[in-house]
């Protein structure tokens, strides 16, 4: 690993300075950071140590109920950046807002990481990409090095996007946490040198295209830090799950990953439904098709298979056309929408 | 596990920030770093970079703490932070700077009378009654795991052992006999 300066400022805002100098970067958990330093695929010259920041700003370290916010559905949650992945999962409050977004982070990592990561450095995690994180055996990486080309454009890793790839970079985004967020509308607060802007979720991740680079995987400047979550309630959060599949049971990235939310009228018709994916996009996405498909109808075994197929189907508005073959990745267009049908059905008390 | 281990290469270190507050220089020589280890304080001479693995096997000498994948992805590391499981491959050893850091050594009671042997932990007797290892070298990290994971109550049924217990893996394939000794464990400290 690349030797690095270490700093551990008492206040957000020394912390945001400090992030703001070149080769800087904030460091949380540390799950992320210290394991890409390490492979070489990160060489920060200056670590942030903001894992104590919430002795001075306790908000950072919160997981609160926002009176006086959100709509029919009750009040909005705000969690703190810095509150772990295991605080988080084992709120109660959270669990009965949103079921799916407390089962994302009980199903990611294993006890120990979850201990560790927090929330904020869990939606800004890397790539998995086994290119990317091996500069010593794949010095060509977009993501890495812009320009340098794409190791894993004709590799076997089956863990590649199989939507919205590009032929600089056909990384996928792994967190299960970011896929539940933009599921049900989250939100998330950022400060920085212009003062604190709220930004989507689902605003928040960046695809090469958008970018126009692979190397930025999110819209956040230098001097940034998220603070915290916003999470509005609603009926579908509240009758949501995440259903994840992946090659052993546990402790393992989704290969594909879906959070779905359902609200059913009294008659059985949906009136809201929920659908985001991860595993199989360099950003999690929200499958906005296939959630109006199933609207104003009951739900079925036919309704949740077409909703499977939709939220798979190539956006006809989108760049797909020049999109590279999905190579290794093809099996996920046939297992994805298997996967949401059954997280569907599995809500509608059909599976 | 990575398909593609990579070698862990240095450079280097680089040019350092302009420092506004304390700051760990990559330039510098290694400075002090005090963390608290089974209840002893110890002062470690230790670069920024240096993780809490590497700082209790090579600064404090105690090997009990595996390095098995060095990324995260093995739990062999396994130690515990405030209390808490965590993993000391992805700690840096500054971070660590003013918690209780418990490893494996400091499992076992030492034992009224000076000359016997130190009493073992329950979790470390289970493992010992249920032959719950091969070649040994991911138990100290399964134990400490074990230890958190009965403090957490996560031990009501063999699935959920086996859930709680997912961070830590064993290639010697002893998960059947871990599992019975994390079960034997749990119900000698209910």
């Amino acid at each position: 690993m690349k030797n690095f300066d270490y700093i551990r400022p008492e206040t957000a805002a020394e912390a945001r300075d400090a992030a703001a100098r070149p080769g800087a970067r904030l460091l949380a958990g540390g799950t992320t950071l210290v394991d890409l330093a390490r492979a070489g695929a990160e060489t920060p010259d200056l670590v942030v140590d903001i894992s104590r920041l919430a002795a001075a700003e306790p908000r950072l370290g919160a997981i609160e109920a926002l009176e006086g916010e959100g709509g029919s559905g009750g009040e909005t949650l705000r969690l703190g950046a810095l509150v772990t992945m295991a605080r988080a999962e084992a709120d109660p409050t959270l669990r009965l807002a949103a079921p799916a977004v407390a089962q994302s982070l009980a199903l990611a990592a294993s006890p120990q990481i979850r201990n560790m990561a927090t929330l904020g450095g869990n939606l800004l995690q890397r790539t998995r990409c086994p290119y990317f994180r091996d500069p010593a055996a794949f010095p060509s990486c977009n993501k890495r090095a812009p320009g340098s080309g794409c190791s894993a454009l004709g590799g076997p890793w089956k863990g590649r996007a199989a939507l919205g790839a590009t032929a600089s970079c056909v990384a996928a985004y792994p967190g299960d946490l970011a896929a539940a967020l933009v599921a049900f509308d989250a939100v998330v607060e950022i400060a920085g040198p212009e003062g604190v802007r709220d930004l989507p979720v689902a605003g928040l991740f960046l695809t090469p295209l958008d970018a126009g680079s692979a190397a930025r995987d999110t819209g956040l400047a230098p001097g940034e830090m998220i603070e915290g979550i916003r999470l509005p309630a609603s009926a579908a959060a509240a009758r949501s799950t995440y259903l994840k599949i992946r090659d052993r049971a546990s402790y393992e990235f989704a290969t594909v990953g879906v959070a779905a939310g359902l609200d059913l009228g009294p008659d059985g018709t949906v009136r809201d439904a929920r659908i985001a994916l991860t595993g199989v996009a360099p950003v999690p996405l929200r499958a906005r098709a296939a959630e109006a498909a199933l609207l104003g109808a009951p739900l079925t075994e036919e309704a949740a298979a077409r909703a499977g197929r939709l939220a798979f189907a190539p956006d006809p508005a989108g760049p797909d056309s020049d999109a590279p073959d999905p190579g290794a990745a093809r099996f996920k267009l046939t297992l994805g929408p298997r996967v949401v049908a059954r997280a569907l059905l599995t809500l509608g008390g059909l599976a | 596990m990575s398909p593609h281990p990579s070698p862990n290469p240095t450079s280097p270190a680089s040019a350092s920030a302009p420092a506004t507050i304390p700051i760990l220089r990559a330039g510098a020589t290694r400075r002090p770093v005090r963390l608290t280890i089974n209840g002893t304080e110890r002062t470690l001479l230790l670069e920024p970079r240096a993780s809490l693995l590497d700082a209790l096997r090579e600064g404090a000498g105690l090997t009990g703490t595996k390095k098995g994948c060095d990324h995260g992805q093995c739990g062999a590391c396994t130690v515990h932070l405030d209390g808490q499981r965590a993993l000391a491959c992805l700690t840096l050893a500054v971070q660590a700077e003013g918690r209780e850091i418990t490893t494996i050594e400091g499992l076992a009671e030492t034992a009224a009378d000076p000359e016997a042997d130190p009493v073992l932990h329950a979790v470390q007797r289970a493992f010992i009654d249920r032959d719950a290892f091969q070649c040994g070298y991911c138990t100290p990290g399964q134990i400490m795991s074990a230890v958190a994971c009965i403090r957490e109550g996560r031990t009501g049924s063999d699935d959920e052992i086996r859930e709680a217990m997912s961070g830590n893996l064993c290639r010697c394939g002893a998960y059947p006999h871990i599992v019975a000794a994390v079960r034997q464990a749990a119900e000698e400290l209910a």
